[in-house]
C-alpha cells in the first residue's frame, strides 16, 4: 500500500507531472513541521492576524430552549475572513514561501477558501489565482469581488457542473502547467497525500483549543462534538484532538440537499461508494461506471461529491458518524441561531446546528456538546432570502 | 505479451487517439478503421469521463459530447470486439483510474482480454499506485502503459525499468492540447529512458503538424496525436471520415520520414 493511507483510503492518484512536486511538498512539510522558527511564525500569524484562539461560546438560550445537553459553539466564524479556512491557508502560504514559491492557486466553493487564500497571498506578497465554478461565482458574487479587492485573479470555471469539483479540476490542470513557481493551496482534507494530512494538521488547532477550553469550563470532556462536512476540513480540525477520547461522540453533518431519497444531494457517506477521484481513494457520489455525480446543496461549500479519506476511514471503523441534513433543516437552523443567539452563521455550519437541534434533548443537562461554527453567514443572507421567496438587491 | 510491440515492428510508429463515442459509437468505429487504413500503428480510445483532469479543452469537450450521448465503458468494449474482427492493430484505452476501479480491476482486465484490448493508459495512476492494478492486468495480458513527464527527472529510471507495452513520454507541462512549440529537453529524457529500458517510447501532448510529428518521431520511436484528431471530428461531426483519413495519412508519412 502506498503512502498517505487511512485504511484503504487516501493515496496519490495524480498525473506523473505532479509526482515530484507532491514528494517535495511532503518533504518540506515534514521539515517545517519540526522547525521552531516556522512554528513561531505560524503561531504569531494565527494569534495576531487571524485572531486566535477562537472563542468557545456557551449558547445558553439555545441550551435552555432545546432542553438537553449544554451547547457550546466553537466560534471559527470570528476568525479574520470569517471562517476556519484561514487556519489552513496561513500554514500553506507560509510553507509555500519557505519552498520558494511566488504564486499560489486555489479552488473555492462558497468563496471562503478563495477569500482566505487571497488574503494570505496579499499579506505574504504572493501572486494569487482562484478557480471557482461559474454557478458559484453567480451565487457568491460578493466573494468574487472581495477576492479581486485582495488582488487575486478569479477564474469562473464553465466546465462540467460549474461547481466546486470543477473548480478543483481546473486548479489541478493549472498546477500541472506551472508547478515550478506555484503552490496549490488545497482547501480541504482531500486530494493526494500529503494534502489530507497537511490540511488536517493546520486545522487541528480548532480541537486543540476547544479541548482545553471545554476542560476549563466544564471540567470534563464533551459528550459529543459536531461539525458540517463536505470535503471535511472543519470537521477534521474539530475532531482531531478528540479522536483518542473514545467517550466523545464525533458527528459530521453532510448536505442532504433536497433529500437523500432524491438525486439532489451531496451526502457522500450516506449515498456514495468507493472510488478514486481528485487524487484520493475515498467515498464518492458516482454511477455504476464511475462517472462522478452532479451533486447539489444549497450550501456551495458542501456541494462536493466526495469526502476526505480520513473521514471515510473514521466512518469505516465507526469512530465518527456521518448524518445527512437537508437544505430545509439547515435553513431553519440558520434562522433559529440568528433569532435565539443573535449569530448569523454560514449555511454550511447551519447543517451542524440543525443536527444539534435534533439530538440535544437526548443528552442530560450535565453533559455538553460542541458545535463547530465554521463560518459566518453574511455571504448567505441573499441566498437564504431567495430560498424564502424574498427578493433583495445586494 | 500483447500486440503493442508490433506497433513498432515496422519502424517509427504513429499513434492516433480519439474519444470513444464522439460523436457516436458507430462513427468512432468508422473513424478508427479509417485511421488504421491511413497507416495508424496503434489506436488509443479515450473512455469518456465526467472529470478528465489531464485533458485540455478540446478533449474535455469531446468527453462531454460522448457522455451526453450516454456512451458507457461496456459499449466501448463491444466496439473493440467488433474492431477485433477486422484488424490486428493494437488498441488501448486511455481512461481515468475511477473508470477501472469502479468497474472492478479483475472484471475490467478480464473484459479487456476477452475483447482483445491490449493496454490501458491511466493518467491518474502514477508509479506509486499502479501496484494495485498491474499484477491483475498482467495476468490477463493487458499492459499498463507508464507515463513519463518533463518533471519526472530522477523518477525516469524506475518508471522506465518497470514499463509494459510502450512508454508514453509527455512532451510538455500542463494538459493535452495543440501547442505551437514544445520546449522540453526531450533528447535528455529519451536518453535517460533508453538507459533504463528497451521498451519503445512514443511522445505525445501538443503534437499537431507533420513537422512536429517528424521531429518527435526522430527523437523517439513514435508520435502520439489526440487533440488535433478530436478537433477534426469536432469540426466535421458525422462526416469527418475523409478528413480524419487524410490527416492521419499525412502524419504517418511525416513519421516515416523521420527514419
Amino acid at each position: 500500500m502506498s503512502k498517505g493511507r487511512f485504511g484503504v483510503h487516501g493515496g496519490q492518484y495524480i498525473p506523473e507531472t505532479l509526482m515530484n512536486e507532491i514528494i517535495n511538498l511532503e518533504k518540506a512539510y515534514e521539515f517545517y513541521k519540526h522547525d521552531p522558527e516556522f512554528n513561531r511564525e505560524l503561531d504569531t500569524l494565527l494569534r495576531e492576524y487571524a485572531g486566535r484562539p477562537s472563542l468557545l461560546y456557551y449558547a445558553e438560550n439555545m441550551t435552555k430552549d432545546l432542553g438537553g445537553a449544554k451547547i457550546y459553539l466553537k466560534r471559527e466564524d470570528l476568525n479574520h475572513t470569517g471562517a476556519h479556512k484561514i487556519n489552513n491557508v496561513l500554514g500553506q502560504c507560509l510553507l509555500a514561501k519557505k519552498m520558494g514559491k511566488t504564486r499560489v492557486i486555489a479552488e473555492t466553493g462558497a468563496g471562503q477558501h478563495g477569500v482566505a487564500t487571497a488574503t494570505a497571498a496579499a499579506l505574504m506578497g504572493l501572486e494569487c489565482e482562484i478557480f471557482m465554478g461559474k454557478e458559484d461565482t453567480d451565487r457568491q458574487a460578493l466573494n468574487v469581488y472581495r477576492m479581486e479587492l485582495l488582488g487575486a485573479k478569479v477564474h469562473a470555471v464553465t466546465t462540467g457542473t460549474m461547481t466546486l469539483k470543477d473548480a478543483v479540476n481546473d486548479a489541478m490542470r493549472e498546477w500541472t502547467n506551472r508547478v515550478f513557481d506555484t503552490h496549490y493551496v488545497l482547501g480541504s482534507v482531500m486530494g493526494p497525500h500529503p494534502f489530507p494530512t497537511i490540511v488536517r494538521d493546520y486545522q487541528a488547532v480548532i480541537s486543540k483549543e476547544a479541548r482545553e477550553q471545554i476542560l476549563m469550563l466544564e471540567g470534563k470532556l464533551p459528550a459529543v462534538v459536531m461539525a458540517c462536512c463536505g470535503g471535511g476540513s472543519n470537521a477534521a480540525g474539530m475532531f482531531y484532538h478528540f479522536i483518542p477520547d473514545e467517550g466523545v461522540e464525533l458527528i459530521g453533518c453532510e448536505a442532504a440537499g433536497r433529500g437523500i431519497h432524491t438525486d439532489q444531494h451531496a451526502a457522500t457517506i450516506a449515498k456514495g461508494t468507493l472510488g478514486i477521484f481528485h487524487g484520493m481513494k475515498s467515498y464518492f457520489c458516482q454511477d455504476e461506471y464511475g462517472q462522478i455525480a452532479p451533486v447539489y446543496s444549497i450550501s456551495a461549500g458542501l456541494d462536493y461529491p466526495g469526502i476526505g479519506p480520513e473521514h471515510a476511514y473514521l466512518h469505516d471503523i465507526g469512530r465518527a458518524q456521518y448524518v445527512p441534513v437537508t437544505d430545509e433543516e439547515a435553513v431553519a437552523a440558520f434562522e433559529y441561531l440568528a433569532r435565539t443567539e443573535g449569530i448569523i452563521c454560514a449555511i454550511e455550519s447551519a447543517h451542524a446546528v440543525a443536527h444539534a437541534m435534533k439530538i440535544a434533548k437526548d443528552y442530560s443537562k450535565d453533559e455538553s456538546m460542541i458545535i463547530c461554527l465554521s463560518g459566518r453567514g453574511d455571504k448567505d443572507v441573499a441566498a437564504i432570502a431567495r430560498y424564502r421567496g424574498v427578493e433583495i438587491y445586494e | 505479451m500483447s500486440r503493442i510491440k508490433h506497433a513498432f515492428d515496422h519502424g517509427k510508429a504513429f499513434i492516433a487517439f480519439l474519444t470513444g463515442g464522439d460523436p457516436t459509437i458507430e462513427k468512432s468505429e468508422e473513424y478508427i478503421l479509417k485511421m488504421i487504413d491511413a497507416g495508424a500503428d496503434l489506436i488509443e480510445i479515450g473512455v469518456p469521463f465526467s472529470d478528465p483532469i489531464a485533458e485540455g479543452e478540446v478533449i474535455q469537450n469531446a468527453n462531454i459530447r460522448a457522455l451526453s450521448n450516454g456512451v458507457t465503458t461496456d459499449e466501448l468494449f463491444d466496439m473493440v470486439v467488433r474492431l477485433r474482427k477486422k484488424t490486428e492493430v493494437p488498441i488501448v484505452f486511455l481512461l481515468y483510474a475511477n473508470s477501472v476501479y469502479k468497474y472492478g480491476y479483475e472484471r475490467f482486465c478480464k473484459k479487456c482480454q476477452e475483447s482483445g484490448l491490449d493496454g490501458l493508459i491511466i493518467p491518474d495512476l502514477p508509479f506509486e499506485e499502479k501496484g494495485e492494478l498491474a499484477p491483475i492486468a498482467a495476468a490477463h495480458g493487458v499492459d499498463i502503459i507508464s507515463l513519463i513527464a518533463p518533471t519526472s527527472e530522477d523518477r525516469i529510471k524506475k518508471i522506465a525499468a518497470d514499463a509494459a507495452g510502450f512508454i508514453y513520454v509527455v512532451s510538455s507541462m500542463g494538459v493535452t492540447g495543440v501547442r505551437q512549440n514544445i520546449t522540453t529537453d526531450l533528447d535528455s529524457m529519451l536518453k535517460a529512458i533508453r538507459e533504463a529500458s528497451e521498451k519503445p517510447a512514443a511522445i505525445g501532448f501538443g503534437i499537431s503538424t507533420p513537422e512536429q510529428a517528424k521531429k518527435m518521431a526522430g527523437i523517439a520511436d513514435g508520435a502520439i496525436v489526440g487533440s488535433a484528431i478530436v478537433k477534426i471530428i469536432e469540426k466535421y461531426g458525422e462526416n469527418a471520415g475523409d478528413a480524419v483519413y487524410d490527416y492521419v495519412k499525412s502524419m504517418k508519412e511525416a513519421v516515416i520520414e523521420a527514419e
